[in-house]
């Protein structure tokens, strides 16, 4: 709950409206990938994230 | 105010405390784990740094993560959604992570912090600066300056890829950030990538091969450089030619076949041979490094109007452009952080929190807030002598002034000693507390250390360690260099002349060459990455070589990290034992006591065939 309050202060502060959807959309299909996910990713060369 | 920093989950991860004002311990987390640049939540740093500071977790005022995650998965979604349909495999792999764990840093913080606080979650502030103004805390605070311009350059933050920033006081304005995707440090990183080293460690392996290119040969690649890849402003920021790099939409660096055409060389693999022409792209990425570099130096300079420097950031760690830098006169003086990589934002969210935040008073000409970087464990010689006793092994005890004698003695001898003593240093250099020394003098040394101690490549120097009244005499230096973190020549006077037909010479001729009277800690191309000990603090590598001096004639010294490839440096005695074990170290000085490889017990001994890649 913290973090949700968190990401919408978060997004009043940086006035991002626009990724409002964006990041719900986003999220919700993340949440699916996670249940999703399979095993075989090849390994990353950088930890961009 | 008691304050702990720390920077996880990237690379490096560290922690750090801060009380008043004052770095009071730090250390990496791999030393503790054994793993290189371990990424995990440092639990061992963080215990390390309260009880050394002898403060329980509810008694911090806050706890400082070194950036700002909301910001960073700002910059992930609005990648992946400018980028979109290109970019899934990529978004699939990082969505997950962040919807399980980094989204909830806070969260997760806590319940990491748990152990530590007897099973109660903290409520202790959290605090999140941004990632470049950890790093500019790092560097500025530090220093010893009162306002100074600060510059830091790094692979990627959350947004910001490199800043100029004016560090007055107690405080940090921001003049001006490069955004991702354009980035220096990554532009750096994939040509560490397409000559075959390990992105994120293997760049200073890139920047050792490229003293090996030929001058006469860089000039079409600096072209393919400047005209294909990236646009150079007169400001040093960049712009990055999207086609040539992949690392926004892809789980790879670079499109290899395109720059396989460009640079008309197949991708170099890791461990295969390194020919001639992946020294020379090793030289035109390097020497373009350090003309974005100087022009971002010069540009700062003119917007802060300081005449003095502070560097933090891993491309920071590049010593050859800060050599340049402090070359060029742009500054009075440079600072560079000892740790400018993400370790060093441990300390830099510490002390912004401190700082900017809490706006505490800086007193900076009174005292270093962060001693000489020796900010971990130490051992006494009751806790070396009871592990020595453990493994039966056979030591020499000694009081101070006759350990320092024998040891002179052993590296005149050309030996290799392993030297553990005092508290260990925080970042990737060995500062003389856990290091490997042996005499500069030697010409088979750099050879010897690399392939039987090391076991590394033959191609990479070593640094020398010296003491900081000879340095000036020995190398064309203008300041003192005490965190090895500025590569300079050597006075021509000790050089030998360079044959008219060394630019044909193989790698291996290259490195046969002795290029001085010092020829162990003597680049191919007569330069030295160069540690400065001065008389403040006392410290015993001061006393050994002032030792050797009186012996030699000179104070200085062979100094690499007290470790082998892929291998965290040594934190506690049965680290160092376990390492001068499985090598040819000839010596080991520990404490007061000497132990010598051939008078150990055979059981001891440790065969090791493979290592980690680094």
């Amino acid at each position: 709950m913290e973090t949700i309050k968190d990401i919408i202060a978060f997004l009043m502060d940086r006035k991002k409206y626009w990724l409002i959807p964006v990041v719900l959309a986003l999220m919700i299909l993340g949440v699916l990938l996670i249940f999703a996910e399979g095993s075989a990713i090849a390994p990353f060369v950088y930890p961009f994230f | 105010m008691k304050i702990l920093g720390i920077s996880a989950y990237y690379h490096d991860s560290a922690a750090s405390i801060s009380i008043h004002g004052k770095i009071i311990a730090a250390a990496q987390e791999e030393r503790y784990t054994r793993i290189k640049n371990d990424p995990s939540f440092p639990s061992h740093a963080i215990w390390y740094c309260l009880e050394k500071a002898d403060v329980t977790l509810e008694e911090l005022d806050a706890i400082a993560f070194y950036d700002k995650p909301f910001l960073k998965f700002e910059r992930l979604i609005e990648n992946y959604y400018a980028n979109a349909p290109k970019g899934f495999l990529s978004f699939i792999t990082a969505v997950p992570v962040w919807l399980r764990k980094k989204l909830f840093l806070k969260d997760i913080i806590r319940r990491e912090l748990k152990d530590i606080n007897n099973g109660k979650k903290t409520t202790v502030k959290l605090l999140f600066p941004e990632h470049h103004l950890s790093h500019a805390a790092s560097a500025f605070f530090p220093s010893p300056f009162e306002s100074a311009a600060i510059v830091t350059l790094d692979g990627m933050g959350e947004w910001c890829t490199a800043g100029i920033y004016s560090g007055k006081g107690n405080q940090i304005e921001v003049f001006k950030e490069l955004h991702y995707p354009h980035s220096i440090g990554l532009l750096y990183s994939s040509f560490t990538y397409f000559l075959g080293f390990k992105v994120n460690s293997g760049e200073y392996k890139l920047m050792g091969l490229a003293p090996y290119g030929n001058s006469k040969d860089i000039p079409p690649y600096i072209n393919i450089i400047k005209n294909e890849l990236v646009e150079v402003y007169e400001d040093g920021s960049i712009w990055l030619a999207p086609e040539y790099f992949s690392y926004t939409t892809t789980l790879k660096m670079i499109p290899i076949p395109k720059w396989e055409s460009l640079f008309n060389i197949k991708k170099r693999n890791p461990e295969e041979n390194i020919e001639q022409q992946h020294c020379n792209i090793a030289l035109a990425i390097q020497k373009v490094t350090e003309e974005i570099i100087l022009k971002i130096a010069a540009h700062a300079k003119a917007i802060t109007k300081s005449e003095y420097l502070c560097l933090a950031g891993g491309v920071a760690l590049n010593c050859v452009a800060n050599g340049k830098l402090m070359q060029s006169d742009l500054f009075k003086e440079i600072y560079i952080q000892p740790a400018a990589g993400d370790a060093g934002g441990a300390i830099g969210a510490a002390l912004a929190a401190h700082y900017i935040y809490f706006n505490k008073k800086r007193n900076n000409e009174v005292e270093d807030i962060m001693p000489n970087a020796y900010l971990g464990d130490d051992f006494d010689n009751e806790s070396i002598k009871n592990y020595l006793h453990k493994k039966n092994a056979k030591y020499h005890l000694y009081n101070e002034e006759t350990l320092v004698e024998k040891t002179v003695e052993l590296l005149l001898e050309k030996n290799i000693i392993g030297w553990f003593q005092g508290r260990m240093e925080f970042g990737p250099r060995a500062l003389g507390m856990r290091s490997i020394l042996a005499d500069a003098r030697t010409p088979e040394m750099q050879k010897k250390i690399n392939l039987n101690i090391k076991y590394r490549e033959s191609f990479r120097p070593f640094a020398p360690i010296v003491l900081e009244e000879d340095a000036f005499k020995l190398f064309d230096l203008s300041q003192t260099s005490p965190y090895m973190g500025i590569v300079t020549a050597l006075k021509e006077k000790y050089l030998n002349p360079i044959p008219k037909t060394f630019e044909k010479y193989t790698l291996a001729e290259k490195q046969a060459h002795q290029q001085s009277d010092f020829p162990a800690i003597t680049h191919v191309d007569g330069s030295a990455r160069i540690q400065t000990v001065s008389k403040n603090p006392d410290t015993r590598i001061r006393k050994l070589l002032e030792q050797f001096k009186a012996a030699s004639g000179t104070g200085i010294l062979v100094n690499t990290s007290f470790n082998v490839r892929g291998e965290p440096i040594v934190r506690t005695p049965k680290d160092a034992y376990t390492c001068f074990m499985a090598t040819e170290m000839d010596a080991l000085v520990i404490g007061n006591f000497i132990l010598l490889k051939e008078e150990q017990p055979e059981q001891n001994r440790i065969h090791r065939k493979t290592f980690n890649p680094d």
